[in-house]
């Protein structure tokens, strides 16, 4: 029997089912590389399929690239760069600009798409990641012709030919941050998106064709691993840009010891948020919801550790639970889902795996009531009560709904556990004291601190993490840096 | 009687601790709660309920007998060519007004609500104020819609304040007290989330508020701090306080967002005119209208639905 005073939020009155219309999305069935302005078949013929994560259907045949794919795409890439690094910046500009504004023009269909292969909530792509992505196309653009502005006294000049590996959380997103930057400079590239969501990637080159960008500058492959060890490797390669896992980062930073290339890794995170006793409550829970549940979790910035100060704690986890029971999960198209599917059936055993972990290490798991679909890849919102710094759910990035929650009394402590990880990419200040704001942001070892709001992006603010958070900053100024020669 | 009041007091002091509130966090969440898409059967069914938690109002100084009585009839009949349709949980009006309208709506289960405490601007010695309380109740009002002395509150006079909706809440007794906040006065959403507590800890059975002469009158932030303010007091005592966002709502689309948000702030038990009101004059209509529209795919012409 429930308590007394215990929220039903099971009420009689239900929302019904809101689907986003997919009927003007036309996908093909097979797609090539993009390789100097042309979509050509793999050298292997070898294809492999991405799926649709909530209900494991097919949704198109992909490439599978080899060496001697990438090894033709760089190609295409030093041809391209001979006459792109040496067009007018503001020419170059008019490009980019172009781009940015296709993709706002087709935001609907690349939304839809981002949500059938990759299972985040239409809510998220329509309102998050379509409209940041061209709007990081607007913002390089504008840098092109101005770099005498951004970095006076010097001599900015491109570099050549830019690798990048992209992850699957933000596809066209993580393309955009990638690709933006090094072709407003003046650089050309060979981009690899993930291999479980690489349809908006395809979509973009079929942008970027249309846009009457020379042929050459910009190259899409696709694949999985090894794919981008061929990129990493290629001799013909300036620079890395790669966002994705600590493990694959350390993996990449060997490869290219003792060579010349330059890099950017942006990796993995254990972002805590802290809750102080004088925080807006009520907001702070909402703050934390979104924190780490915002795409099923799969954010590198992910708000994945929560600490309460300990007098607020028992009311704030009350109020957690409440907030989790209104979470709505499921199809990933539908206009009221809160939560999607997972990406890949990896990422769930790899989230089952830490759930078990948790478990056994003695930490109190709770889970809402929703339902979940039977086909497809889901996993509940979940809560770790009474964690242990010395738990592996504290210590180690799991990349899905699971929050870590513990407690401490004093300012410093709070401080002190946050920064007890290897990584160093978020965090979160919750506070109505502007004093204490400053107080703890200052002392919190991570590249980006929100205070009193959590997962706000901007194309002006550079992002990028301390320790194994990764090396470099993409974004703003700073994001111009790893694209250019400055003498 | 203010001293009876006042010896309830010492024995459980006021609140002296407020939650903070972060507007631009109440408005994001707001924003979301708004992007809630509510379709076919449950929007008819979302209508219905709305129509059924009216307090279906009219508080003008050029208010008759004759337009009482109309109100009253429309609030048992709102559309009798559609069936089905429940009517409204109340009618407001005037004290001078509620023997009309208990009179005209006898037998019925429609409660009357009368303003109270020198509405609307609430600017009477408590003396007065409780007169008037006494006269409605008198009258055979079911509930009572006070105002609070916002001046005394915005100068900190929370003692007063308090003391004040005791002693009007000891004079209704088992008559329904809704406190009108007047938000529209209060400038922060701190002072909401005050006000509320005070209106709650001195024994408000619905806090509410707007009068409807104030801009603005009810918004969506507002009602959501108000509603958080219900949802902590639930979680303290287990007490059920309801909940009356009143002016400025007359588009069914609205009045859905208002649900949507007591829906995913405190569940199912408020999901009734037990503990939830809309205070309106003319959001009735445009619920049948949209009922209709939901019924035969076509808008009706206003002319063809009554307007009291």
């Amino acid at each position: 029997m429930p308590k007394v005073n215990t929220l039903n939020f099971n009420t009689d009155w239900q929302y019904a089912e809101a689907p986003e219309s997919s009927d003007h999305v036309q996908l093909e069935s097979r797609y090539g590389h993009f390789i100097n302005g042309k979509f050509v078949a793999p050298a292997n013929g070898r294809y492999f399929k991405t799926i649709n994560p909530a209900n494991e259907a097919k949704l198109a045949d992909i490439a599978s690239g080899s060496a001697a794919d990438v090894d033709k795409a760089v190609r295409a890439a030093k041809k391209g760069y001979k006459t792109w690094s040496r067009t007018p910046a503001k020419e170059r500009a008019k490009y980019v600009y172009r781009i940015a504004r296709m993709l706002q023009e087709r935001s609907r269909e690349f939304a839809v798409i981002e949500s059938m292969d990759g299972g985040k909530p239409i809510r998220e792509s329509k309102n998050i990641d379509i409209p940041l992505a061209a709007a990081h196309f607007f913002y390089y653009a504008g840098w092109a012709d101005k770099l005498d502005y951004a970095f006076p006294n010097r001599r900015a000049s491109s570099i050549g030919v830019a690798g990048q590996i992209i992850p699957w959380n933000f596809p066209l997103l993580m393309a955009a941050w990638k690709i933006a930057p090094a072709i407003a400079t003046g650089n050309t590239v060979v981009l690899k998106p993930a291999e479980t969501t690489p349809l908006t990637a395809l979509m973009l080159a079929k942008v970027i064709q249309e846009s009457g960008l020379p042929d050459g500058v910009v190259n899409i492959i696709t694949g999985a691993g090894k794919t981008g060890s061929a990129i990493v490797n290629h001799p013909g390669i300036q620079k890395i840009a790669f966002t994705g896992s600590t493990e694959v980062g350390k993996i990449i930073q060997k490869a290219i010891a003792g060579t010349n290339k330059r890099y950017t890794l942006e990796l993995g995170g254990k972002a805590a948020n802290i809750i102080f006793e004088d925080a807006a409550i009520d907001q702070a829970v909402e703050g934390i919801i979104n924190g780490i549940f915002f795409n099923q979790g799969h954010v590198c910035c992910a708000g994945s550790r929560l600490f309460i100060q300990e007098s607020v704690a028992d009311l704030v986890i009350r109020k957690l639970k409440d907030r989790m029971e209104t979470l709505i999960v499921g199809d990933p198209l539908d206009k009221n889902t809160d939560i999607g599917a997972i990406n890949s059936k990896d990422q769930l055993d790899k989230i089952k795996y830490y759930l078990k972990i948790g478990v056994n290490e003695g930490a109190e798991m709770y889970q809402p009531s929703c339902r979940i679909p039977q086909k497809g890849y889901w996993c509940r919102p979940t809560l770790f009560l009474n964690c242990a710094q010395s738990h592996r759910i504290v210590q180690e990035e799991i990349f899905g709904p699971v929050l870590a929650v513990q407690t401490f009394r004093t300012v410093d402590e709070g401080i002190e556990k946050a920064n007890n990880t290897p990584y160093g990419l978020s965090g979160g200040v919750w506070t109505d004291k502007g004093s204490k704001i400053f107080k703890v942001s200052s002392k919190l070892r991570a590249g980006v601190i929100w205070a009193n709001t959590y997962n706000k992006f901007d194309p002006s603010s550079p992002f990028g993490g301390y320790k194994e958070s990764g090396m470099g900053r993409e974004g703003g100024l700073h994001g111009l840096m790893p694209y250019l020669e400055l003498n | 009687m203010a001293v009876k009041t006042r010896k309830t007091r010492q024995s459980k002091p006021i609140p002296s601790h407020f939650p903070n509130i972060d507007q631009v966090g109440i408005e994001e969440r707001v924003a979301r709660l708004n992007s809630r898409s509510i379709k076919k059967d449950s929007k008819v069914k979302a209508l219905k309920l709305a129509l059924s938690m009216i307090d279906l109002t009219t508080l003008e100084g050029k208010d008759t007998e004759g337009k009482v009585r109309q109100l009253c009839y429309k609030a048992l009949h709102l559309h009798d060519s559609l069936p089905k349709l429940p009517h409204v949980a109340a009618v407001c009006v005037y004290n001078s007004m509620v023997g009309i309208a208990k009179e005209t709506l006898a037998g019925s289960d429609i409660k009357v609500a009368s303003v109270a405490t020198a509405f609307p601007s609430g600017m009477s010695t408590l003396k007065v104020k409780l007169q008037e309380t006494k006269f409605a109740i008198g009258q055979g009002a079911d509930e009572v819609d006070m105002v609070i002395s916002r001046g005394k509150f915005l100068a900190g006079e929370y003692n007063y304040v308090t003391d004040e909706i005791a002693a009007i809440k000891e004079a209704c007794g088992k008559v329904h007290l809704k406190v009108i906040l007047e938000t529209g006065e209060l400038n922060t959403l701190d002072n909401v989330r005050k006000a509320s507590d005070l209106a709650i800890f001195a024994g408000a059975d619905f806090i509410k508020t707007s009068t409807g002469k104030i801009q603005p009158a009810a918004t969506m932030p507002v009602t959501l701090v108000m509603l958080e303010a219900i949802r902590d007091h639930y979680y303290l005592t287990g007490k059920k306080i309801g909940m009356k966002p009143a002016g400025g709502i007359s588009k069914a689309k609205q009045a859905i967002q208002y649900l949507v948000m007591v829906k995913e702030t405190l569940g199912n038990a408020w999901l009734n005119n037990n503990l939830f009101r809309f205070g309106a004059s003319s959001l009735a209509n445009d619920i049948i209208m949209q009922i209709i529209k939901q019924e035969t795919g076509r808008y009706h012409s206003k002319d063809y639905i009554s307007i009291d």
